[in-house]
């Protein structure tokens, strides 16, 4: 599958596209399809998204994978501090990202 | 130190209304990021993995307690309680809203603070010796000289839209403790047979892709034309430089393709040429600026010994103080390099602590090191004991300066959108390993560097033992270097072989450390050891 990804225009945050709207959580992330472009532009102008681009990911039993190990760690927060990740209480949670 | 004149703060101030400006029209749509980007760039604001990232310029890496404060308050307030000290003396912040950025840069500017030239094409924030104005060895205090470079390069207008980035450090004795051999622009402010001052430039070095040590181009400049010699460096770059490959396009490339000869030919042309125009601040300027850095007030009559009946405070002594210029003094390194933890991070709370004891026991002044270490530059000796322990109760006490455990390390993959591979958790692991084998202190000097990707922000090429992360289809991988120096015996690290997993890398340090052991002749340092005998040693002992 193919999603959208790109940083909150105001706070940077990191976002995945839901469909409607950004989500902070990859689990969230839709198959845009050959949609990219058009909703990164369109969300681009209305300042709802800094940076937008298209990523290949996997749905996976436990949520959805990005494909590459950046933005895997974009997604989860870095993995050298499991406080500021997105899943504190999960203490292993960095071994999704390897 | 410096202390800003009604233009310096002028200027600052201008400039946060300036970007409060621009920021404003970003966020209410009437300038696009394509727009946007150089202008938050310009004032340090990048956008990095998971948020807004500031870098917010230290120069010469020198800080009173009142601007350390701001920087703790800064990660209070608008970050998640901490901050980043860099390999360039600098401090960077990883969770940065860009709606609080205007706010954070005006809080910035009311301790003279600023985060101006700390990103693009431009002349960057200088850098010095973190024991200026200390050290036992130096000259001179090369900061003058430093701000004085400072402030020629602060929105030089011919200078704003370079090649690439220029980076330019400054040092003042022969022992190198800024890398000054690789940099764009390295200057060692040297005596000449008369007894006269002035200044010796290396230009052309660098790390990054294509690592070079800077070659000597003139050995003395008079003060009186320290300028206007450096505006000629910068002038033949900018004329020559190239800007048709980003890769290609550092000063280091030009210098080697002329050759340094024909590079300092077109110096020396473009130099006379200058003279004739009048450009160099009058001495007078110089001296007003040299009264900032006159030496404090040091006491006289200081007990010179402690009591070393602690082990534990011994060791720290003997690790982490050098010796200072004035009878009775050290300075102190505040290793920011725990066991385990994240090489140059510092907690809001361990920051304004760093800043109280600045006051207390440091005549009010810090130091940044381009290592990631903090520096109390002029502490009394008999006060070492009542410092240590403050340091250790906070977790600030690791004595292990310049060891194997002192690794410097680029905040990689973990935050860095160009990195290709983590560098914090290698350092981490490094660290443990030879913590717990208890062979840190046998192993003495080895100085250790890490960098996430080819760009070098964690000084790999300069390591004693280096290592560059790579992507390897999709995997981290780590590439080993041996031999390298950023002192004042400069020397580029060499890659040992094939790569290595995060573990591989790990053993494969342990099994060169073997090899030192087992050839180390005495007095030998690691990197003594691998210049006599050479890279085959080590080669088979880790791929053999």
């Amino acid at each position: 599958m193919k999603i959208l990804t790109g940083n909150d225009l105001k706070t940077g945050a990191v976002v995945w596209w839901d469909g409607t709207g950004w989500s902070l959580h990859v689990d969230n992330a839709v198959d845009v399809g050959e949609r990219a472009d058009e909703i990164a532009s369109r969300e681009e102008s209305a300042r709802r998204v800094n940076a937008p681009y298209a990523v290949a990911a996997t749905r996976e039993d436990d949520g959805v994978r990005p494909a590459h190990i950046k933005d895997r760690v974009r997604a989860l927060g870095p993995t050298v501090r499991p406080d500021l990740t997105l899943k504190p209480a999960d203490p292993n949670i960095g071994d999704w990202v390897i | 130190m410096y202390l800003y004149d009604q233009y310096d703060q002028a200027m600052v101030d201008a400039r946060v209304a300036e970007f409060r400006d621009q920021t404003r029209r970003r966020l209410e749509g009437k300038l696009s990021e394509d727009q946007f980007k150089p202008l938050r760039l310009m004032n340090g604001l990048y956008l990095q993995l998971h948020a807004y990232m500031l870098r917010v310029a230290v120069p010469y890496g020198t800080l009173n307690s009142r601007q350390m404060h701001m920087l703790a308050d800064i990660a209070d307030k608008y970050d998640r309680g901490y901050g980043h000290f860099t390999t360039r003396q600098n401090i960077q912040y990883n969770w940065i809203k860009l709606e609080d950025a205007p706010d954070i840069l005006a809080d910035l500017a009311s301790v003279e603070m600023h985060a101006i030239q700390t990103s693009g094409n431009c002349i960057r924030n200088i850098s010095s010796d973190h024991f200026a104005g200390a050290a036992k060895d130096e000259l001179v205090d090369p900061r003058p000289y430093a701000e004085l470079l400072r402030q020629w390069s602060s929105f030089h207008p011919e200078f704003m839209y370079l090649p690439r980035k220029f980076k330019i450090a400054v040092i003042a004795a022969e022992t190198d403790r800024a890398a000054m051999k690789l940099h764009d622009i390295g200057i060692q402010i040297v005596r000449n047979d008369a007894g006269e001052l002035g200044a010796a430039f290396y230009v052309g070095g660098g790390m990054g892709r294509t690592p070079m040590v800077a070659p000597l181009i003139r050995d003395f400049v008079p003060l009186d034309q320290l300028i206007t010699y450096a505006e000629a460096c910068l002038r033949v770059y900018n004329r020559y430089g190239r800007r048709d490959n980003k890769y290609k396009a550092r000063i280091k490339i030009l210098v080697h393709e002329l050759g340094a000869e024909e590079y300092a030919r077109q110096v020396e042309e473009e130099f006379a040429h200058l003279l004739s125009q009048g450009i160099e601040p009058p001495l007078a300027e110089l001296e007003r600026i040299k009264n900032y850095f006159a030496d404090p007030a040091f006491e006289t009559g200081l007990p010179a010994e402690v009591d070393r009946s602690d082990p534990d405070f011994a060791l720290w002594v003997d690790r982490n103080t050098v010796p200072h210029k004035a009878p009775g003094y050290v300075s102190a390194v505040i290793s920011l390099k725990p066991v385990g933890g994240i090489p140059g991070d510092a907690s809001a709370e361990q920051i304004h602590l760093m800043a109280d004891l600045a006051e207390e026991y440091s005549l009010d002044e810090l130091r940044v090191m381009h290592t990631q270490n903090i520096v109390l530059p002029h502490v009394r000796i008999s006060d070492l004991h009542a410092l240590w322990t403050r340091l250790e109760t906070a977790g600030l006490g690791t004595p292990n300066l310049d060891t194997i455990e002192d690794i410097i390390a680029c905040p990689g993959l973990d935050y860095c959108s160009l990195a290709n591979a983590r560098s914090i958790p290698v350092a981490q692991k490094i660290a443990q390993r030879f913590s717990e084998s208890g062979r840190t202190a046998e192993l003495g000097e080895l100085k250790l560097k890490i960098s996430g990707c080819i760009n070098a922000c964690g000084h790999h090429h300069a390591g004693h033992i280096g290592i560059l992360g790579v992507d390897k289809k999709g995997v981290e991988n780590y590439q080993l270097l041996l031999g390298g120096s950023e002192a004042q015996d400069t020397s580029l690290a060499k890659i040992t072989g094939p790569g290595f997993d995060e573990d591989g890398i790990v053993d494969a340090i342990e099994k060169a450390t073997d090899v030192y052991f087992a050839r180390r002749s005495e007095g030998e340092r690691f990197l003594d050891t691998y210049r006599r005998i050479g890279m085959e040693p080590f080669k088979e002992a880790i791929y053999g």
